[in-house]
């Protein structure tokens, strides 16, 4: 500790939303030069403890201090003329802008006051990153950048205000791994320069290797906090779920059945260039590859949403036409998107038609809704799901993101399809519901479902999959069973290294 | 695990907001327009305040259902225009007054399915498409009737307009039923559910198998229908069908719909507060015109009261965690 005033103190802060106490009698330091992880499952408290930091909801009860000086966080815009920054998993650059202009957005150099002095602030704009190192052309429109170097252009601008305060929640959640790295160089030299930082993230192996101290939050409490030396990741995963996790991935091992879903020579522009493969019952295929190998494309033609240029898919022995997300599901195709708040679900309506959207065709009679039957059913599936609600009329956007992502999967289990495809189903969720997710795909492959699972997350991919597909530059380019596939066989495949015949 | 939550955490202020600060407001309306004039606590003259919401309630049900997919309809004024008054020339040459009420509310409808596929097959913005409507329908009506207005009706048509049921005027007998349905669409039946999730988010709404453009298409037929509807009352009532009649009734709709709550966003709202919404409007009109108000003023007024209620959502609008 290089200062003997903590730079962010939070004395008894709590909060309550609708339903929910969120922040629950908190307290907790943040020091110059020091990188804090804040960890614990969704629905903890901490991107709500962060938005009482940022400013962005006022606090119910409690005080925040800044350098020893009592403060009060009305807006984040009086945050961050504190030195208060948060870098969400939602970035907040508008992408129509450059980056110099996202940089100074607000504050833009002037030319007599009123015209904008363009050539110092992308002058000015550039100096900020290459003070970091950050290789990213100013002139370049925010739309056009990859989701890494947005992050990196977000961190620039917090810097350009002088942040002495960093929270960084999820920065990792859609970067590869060397992204990842530079980050984390990035990270590490702000600590060295005496920014505080709190780091959230649910990949403890991040957790690990970066922080100085490690702070666990469960149902809005503050349970633990400490340096990372006093702590090994299985108590850490203990403490915020509350219980003992036995193992990160249970698998049970299945029968694979007769093939379901089979696909021929599929093509949509330079995204999937020709890609066959074959699900069978009771099992559950893995497809690896890095981010753009055109997983997502290939999940999407499968389920009818983007438009198929060429190829065949036969359901059952059938050849089947697949023009829309409609068609899919009538054959028993589901799929739970990558996105869960832009393609997953309905933000603003309850649980009920969030969990029962699909299920409305078949339980309402001459078009009259029948909310004895839905109820029951979306009970019984969230109630399985353990999604935490208050009711079934809860508003979605009042539920964790873990939780939210069982909503989106409960909708799916409410009809019972014969092809279930996961795309990134995990992505931002806590490890208890992690567990829970991949426990339930076990169980859904063990009756004889369907499931190809797209994941960026090798762990996941060697822990949960039968058979595992790797595809690069919009093919699959190697298959490998449970038994033979290992981290460095599907990086390989991935990077292009590695080809094997895959047999279709 | 489905947890119960304690019970004594603050409830949702939006929704409190809409559940009664419209009623509150219109309460409050109604007390001091009674203090301020001896006319206005009449029994002829909230049934008079009922009568001239009717029209207006009709319009903005299929609004409502517009707006709920995060869409608009502009073309209303224009489309009942020309439904009247293609109804009321098939009633001058003699046909059925059945045959030519059905014929008004079709073409109602089918300007509306033209407005929705505008909208969805050839993927023109809802604000353009039915901005389009407006002017195509405004002069499709200019030419059909020369520029004449149509009248001498025949009463059993003009009973629409005219009539009283059990001491009850048919146009508000209309408007209720109207109203009932429509509630009854959104909040009971599947098509009904479908216009919420597809206004809350359409991406998601084509993910999970909502048929995404049927539904649009269905709301601005629906709109259109329910234009032509309240043209015909009010036509019936008038017994004249003007080539200028329901300009600006788009204006009326929307600020009874925004009014009561509707998000312009889509997927939030119903027909509830859109029923007070109408009759707010309707009684600070009356309201107004009992005072002696400039009608040029009244505009001043309703669109202030627009952007205040505008102003009262946005400030309670639920915060983001």
């Amino acid at each position: 500790m290089t200062e003997n005033i903590p730079r962010l103190r939070l004395e008894h802060v709590s909060k309550a939303f609708p339903g929910v106490q969120a922040v629950n009698d908190v307290s907790l330091e943040v020091w110059g030069g020091e990188i804090l992880a804040l960890v614990g499952e969704n629905g903890a408290g901490k991107s709500t403890l962060m938005n009482l930091i940022n400013g962005v909801v006022p606090l119910d009860s409690g005080k925040i201090y800044l350098d020893g000086q009592p403060v009060t966080m009305d807006s984040p815009r009086r945050a961050l003329e504190l030195g208060i920054t948060m870098i969400h998993q939602e970035l907040a650059l508008i992408p129509q802008l450059t980056v110099g202009q996202n940089i100074f957005l607000g504050r833009e150099p002037r030319r007599w006051r009123f015209w904008i002095d363009w050539k110092r602030l992308y002058a000015q704009a550039q100096a900020e990153l290459d003070r970091l190192g950050i290789d990213v052309p100013v002139q370049a429109r925010v739309a056009d950048l990859s989701i890494a170097q947005r992050q990196l252009v977000e961190i620039a601008k917090a810097l350009s205000y002088n942040a002495r305060l960093i929270a960084l929640d999820e920065p990792t959640s859609a970067l590869t791994e060397r992204e990842t790295e530079t980050l984390f160089r990035l990270v590490r030299a702000l600590r060295d320069q005496g920014v505080a930082l709190i780091y959230i993230s649910h990949r403890l192996e991040e957790v690990f290797e970066l922080a100085d101290r490690i702070a666990v939050m469960r149902d809005g409490q503050l349970v633990a906090v400490g340096p990372v030396q006093a702590f090994t990741p299985a108590e850490v995963v203990r403490l915020m779920v509350g219980r003992e996790l036995t193992e990160f991935f249970p698998k049970v091992p299945t029968q694979r059945g007769e093939p379901v879903l089979r696909a021929i020579n599929l093509r949509a522009g330079r995204e999937v260039q020709g890609v066959s493969l074959e699900l069978y019952r009771g099992e559950i295929v893995g497809l690896a590859g890095l981010v753009g190998a055109g997983r997502t494309n290939l999940a999407r033609l499968l389920f009818g949403a983007d438009r198929l240029e060429a190829g065949e898919i036969w359901m059952d022995g059938r050849r089947v036409e697949i023009r829309s997300p409609r068609d899919a599901i009538r054959l028993g195709i589901g799929l739970v998107p990558e996105d869960r708040k832009s393609q997953g679900l309905f933000l603003g309506q309850s649980v009920r038609f969030n969990a029962g959207a699909g299920l409305l065709e078949r339980l309402s009679r001459l078009g009259f809704i029948d909310f004895r039957r839905i109820n029951q059913t979306i009970k019984a599936i969230i109630e399985r799901l353990r999604v935490r609600t208050p009711s079934l009329n809860q508003r979605v956007r009042n539920l964790s993101g873990g939780n939210q992502q069982k909503v989106v999967i409960s909708r799916w289990l409410a009809l019972n399809p014969k092809v279930l495809i996961l795309d990134e189903p995990t992505r931002g969720v806590d490890v208890g519901a992690k567990a829970e997710i991949h426990a339930l795909m076990s169980e859904l492959a063990a009756q004889g479902m369907a499931i190809l699972m797209i994941s960026s997350e090798l762990p996941e991919i060697l822990g949960v999959s039968d058979r595992i597909l790797v595809m690069r530059e919009g093919r699959i380019v190697a298959e490998f069973s449970r038994e033979e596939a290992t981290q460095d066989l599907i990086m390989q495949a991935a990077t292009g290294q590695l080809e094997r015949r895959v047999a279709a | 695990m489905t947890q119960s939550q304690p019970a004594a955490l603050p409830m949702d202020r939006r929704a409190f907001v809409q559940r009664f600060g419209l009623a509150f407001s219109f309460l409050l309306l109604m007390l001091a327009l009674t203090l301020l004039s001896d006319r206005f606590l009449t029994a002829a003259n909230l049934i008079n305040i009922l009568r001239q919401a009717t029209i207006n309630g009709i319009v903005s049900v299929g609004m409502t259902m517009v707006i709920l997919t995060g869409g608009i309809d502009l073309s209303v004024g224009s489309v009942l225009a020309l439904a009247v008054t293609v109804g009321a020339s098939l009633m001058k040459q003699g046909q059925p007054v059945g045959v030519a009420v059905l014929a008004a509310l079709g073409l109602g409808a089918f300007l509306g399915v033209i407005n929705g596929l505008m909208i969805t097959k050839v993927r023109i913005p809802p604000f353009i498409a039915t901005l389009g409507m407006l002017t195509v329908a405004r002069g499709l009506t200019l030419m059909y009737t020369q520029g004449q207005p149509i009248t001498g009706l025949p009463a059993t048509f003009r009973w629409i307009g005219t009539g009283v049921v059990a001491g009850i005027p048919v146009p508000i007998l209309v408007t209720a039923l109207v109203f009932l349905v429509g509630w009854l669409f959104l909040t009971r039946t599947r098509y009904g559910a479908y216009i919420y999730l597809l206004g809350d988010n359409p991406t998601a709404a084509r993910l999970a198998g909502v048929p995404t453009e049927r539904i649009t298409v269905l709301v601005y037929a629906i709109s259109g229908f329910c234009a032509a509807l309240a043209g015909l009352i009010l036509v019936a009532r008038l017994d004249s069908a003007q080539p200028i009649i329901g300009q600006g009734y788009e204006f009326n709709a929307i600020a009874a719909v925004v009014v009561g709550g509707t998000s312009f966003a889509g997927g939030e709202g119903g027909l509830g507060g859109t029923l007070l919404g109408a009759l707010l409007i309707e009684t600070l009109n009356n309201g107004l015109n009992l005072l002696n108000v400039s009608p040029l003023w009244e505009q001043v007024v309703k669109g202030v009261v627009i952007a205040l209620a505008l102003l009262l959502y946005k400030a309670f609008s639920p915060p983001s965690r």
